[in-house]
């Protein structure tokens, strides 16, 4: 545990160095600031507090913005290692593989965590200490969570791009096709065939699946199930929704991409020679 | 006497797709042994060192360092103390010279304090505090060292120790070798300079296009050759010629470079010989310089041996 206590360390201290931490948390808490103070608006006449509206548009927002910023945190992680040079020093030191991943994992994830308790949780507090409200603050803070857990799953696709590319360039490029893929194409796609193919060929069941398949679906689908009672749905999403997709399901599939991505990076750095 | 278990490398092949980088190694090194591996860039130096280091895994063989088989139980081996210099050694640019050796003193659960020491013993304690980005070549060079000597460990492993460095600081870098060899670690220094490792080597083994072409003692090397020693005599002007006909048994050739100068090749084992008896036969010698075979000229030798028996121009 120490060497990935140590990994750990070092990821944070050059995000801190290299001010990836401190423009993370300067876009994430400016987005939230200003969706927030927007969401007051309506306030006055539908009686929804804005920490509730904001959920809805913070987490449409998050659903773009954190796999990005995942996948550029770790795109770089082994791959940009082995190009320069430091990972062939790094692997004579008795330290396993599985514990440089892990390591180095950790620490990006706690960089995002941090990003998000500053960034979203600081426009959070300015909208309360604004507004003088703090209703719903227990579904804004399940989205801050499931934001972290998006962001976890992005910055695992991203570890895998890295054990696998050659070198820093193809990483990138592959990262954001998909980033692309992911967050754009996948839902295009989906619902284009949803409207060309019958409804025997896409049931229900298919069409639940093909949503818990992508994590940025199954973000989606938490958050607009958190928000059911008090907002509208308007994407997708939400018609799954109506489906009953339950909690449970939600989080099997989060813990399924979590531990099978985990698992396939290992595996694929464990491989790679120097 | 040198204990030979310590590295144990037998039958080893490497091939990368089609490219075949090391063939047929078989190398047994004891503890204590100060081993320099000669050869070109791309001979199969650095792939040797990183198969000892369980970075790449032979296609073929078994390999076995300090009991272990460093591509499986690489973490084991690892602790046991092993140090490795790479040959183009890298760090994290950001970060200090302190912060990076203490990083991976860390991973040695190594303290503070032997940082220190460390970044002193290396000429580098002011620079501790400036990042790496602002090092020249030979600090990093020297970095290198010094995280590889983290640890005290038993067995270093060095990939062109040198490289970058003045000559001061070349003179430096081989007295911090020479104390460890004395130590009694076991040091393995991959190079291609060979003038500057002549001194260092306990063995040499040369390296060609991927095969050990020469193993042993500087002594035996230099036997196995059998390279001429040259003796240059300067003569007094009445010697008389004539008697130099009779050192044609221990000689192998006899030039006069002048009316006074006489150049000598011979075996090293003969040098003394021809010597005594230039002396008994009353040649009058005002001096006389005696040109040993380099390193330069073993390795030379081999290399070609090595290209004649494969075929090659």
């Amino acid at each position: 545990m120490r060497a990935v206590a140590v990994l750990a360390i070092k990821e944070l201290q050059d995000g801190l160095r290299n001010r990836w931490v401190i423009s993370i948390i300067i876009l994430l808490g400016s987005f939230a600031l200003l969706l927030l103070l927007l969401s007051s608006a309506p306030n006055g006449t539908v009686k929804v507090s804005p920490l509730s509206i904001g959920v809805v548009n913070l987490s449409s927002l998050s659903v773009y913005l954190l796999p990005l910023i995942a996948l550029m945190l770790a795109f770089d992680a082994l791959v940009g290692e082995f190009e320069r040079g430091t990972m062939l020093l790094l692997l004579t030191y008795p330290v396993t593989r599985w514990q440089i991943v892990v390591g180095k994992f950790s620490g990006h994830l706690f960089i995002l965590m941090l990003a998000l308790v500053l960034g979203y949780g600081g426009a959070a507090l300015i909208s309360i200490w604004h507004s003088g409200s703090s209703v719903g603050w227990e579904n804004y803070l399940s989205m801050m969570l499931s934001s972290l857990l998006l962001g976890s799953l992005f910055l695992l696709i991203g570890y895998l791009i890295s054990a696998i590319a050659s070198e820093r360039s193809v990483a990138i490029a592959i990262a954001i096709a998909c980033w692309l893929c992911f967050v754009v194409l996948y839902d295009l796609a989906l619902l284009g065939v949803l409207l060309a193919a019958d409804e025997q060929l896409i049931t229900t069941e298919v069409f639940k699946l093909l949503m818990l398949v992508n994590p940025t679906d199954l973000y989606r689908m938490f958050n607009l199930s958190i928000m059911a009672d008090s907002i509208g749905v308007n994407h997708i999403a939400g018609s799954i929704n109506a489906q009953q997709v339950t909690l449970t399901e939600l989080i099997v599939s989060f813990f399924m991409w979590f531990v099978s991505l985990l698992s396939l990076v290992i595996w694929v750095f464990q491989r790679r020679e120097v | 006497m040198v204990d030979s278990s310590l590295i144990n490398i037998c039958n080893v092949v490497k091939k990368y797709h089609k490219n075949t980088v090391l063939k047929d190694i078989n190398l047994t090194i004891g503890s204590g042994e100060c081993v320099v591996i000669l050869g070109h860039n791309g001979a199969g130096k650095t792939t040797l060192m990183k198969l000892m280091l369980g970075l790449v895994n032979p296609t073929e063989g078994t390999v076995n360092i300090l009991g272990f088989d460093p591509a499986k139980d690489r973490k084991k081996l690892l602790t046991k103390g092993l140090g490795y210099l790479p040959e183009r050694v890298a760090f994290y640019e950001s970060m200090t010279g302190m912060e990076v050796l203490l990083f991976f003193a860390k991973l040695k659960s190594e303290t503070l304090e032997v940082c220190d020491d460390l970044l002193d013993s290396v000429g580098l304690y002011e620079a501790r505090n400036r990042p790496i980005r602002t090092y020249s070549k030979g600090m990093k060079q020297r970095l290198g060292l010094a995280q590889a000597l983290l640890g005290d460990p038993q067995f270093l492993l060095l990939d062109e120790p040198t490289t970058g460095l003045d000559p001061v600081l070349r003179q430096e870098v081989y007295a911090l070798i020479n104390k460890k060899c004395q130590q009694g670690k076991t040091v393995i220094i991959s190079s291609h300079s060979l003038k500057e490792v002549e001194a260092q080597a306990d063995r040499v083994v040369i390296m060609d296009e991927g095969e050990i072409v020469a193993n042993g003692s500087l002594q035996e090397l230099y036997e196995e050759a059998k390279l001429p020693v040259t003796i240059e005599f300067s003569l007094a002007p009445e010697h008389n010629k004539s008697l130099v006909d009779k050192l044609d048994y221990l000689v192998e050739t006899v030039c006069w470079i002048n009316d006074s100068k006489l150049k000598i090749e011979c075996e090293v084992k003969n040098k003394i010989h021809v010597i005594q008896l230039m002396m008994e036969q009353g040649h009058l010698i005002d001096d006389l310089d005696i040109k040993m075979p380099k390193l330069d000229d073993v390795y030379r030798y081999f290399i070609k041996e090595n290209k004649a028996l494969v075929g090659e121009p």
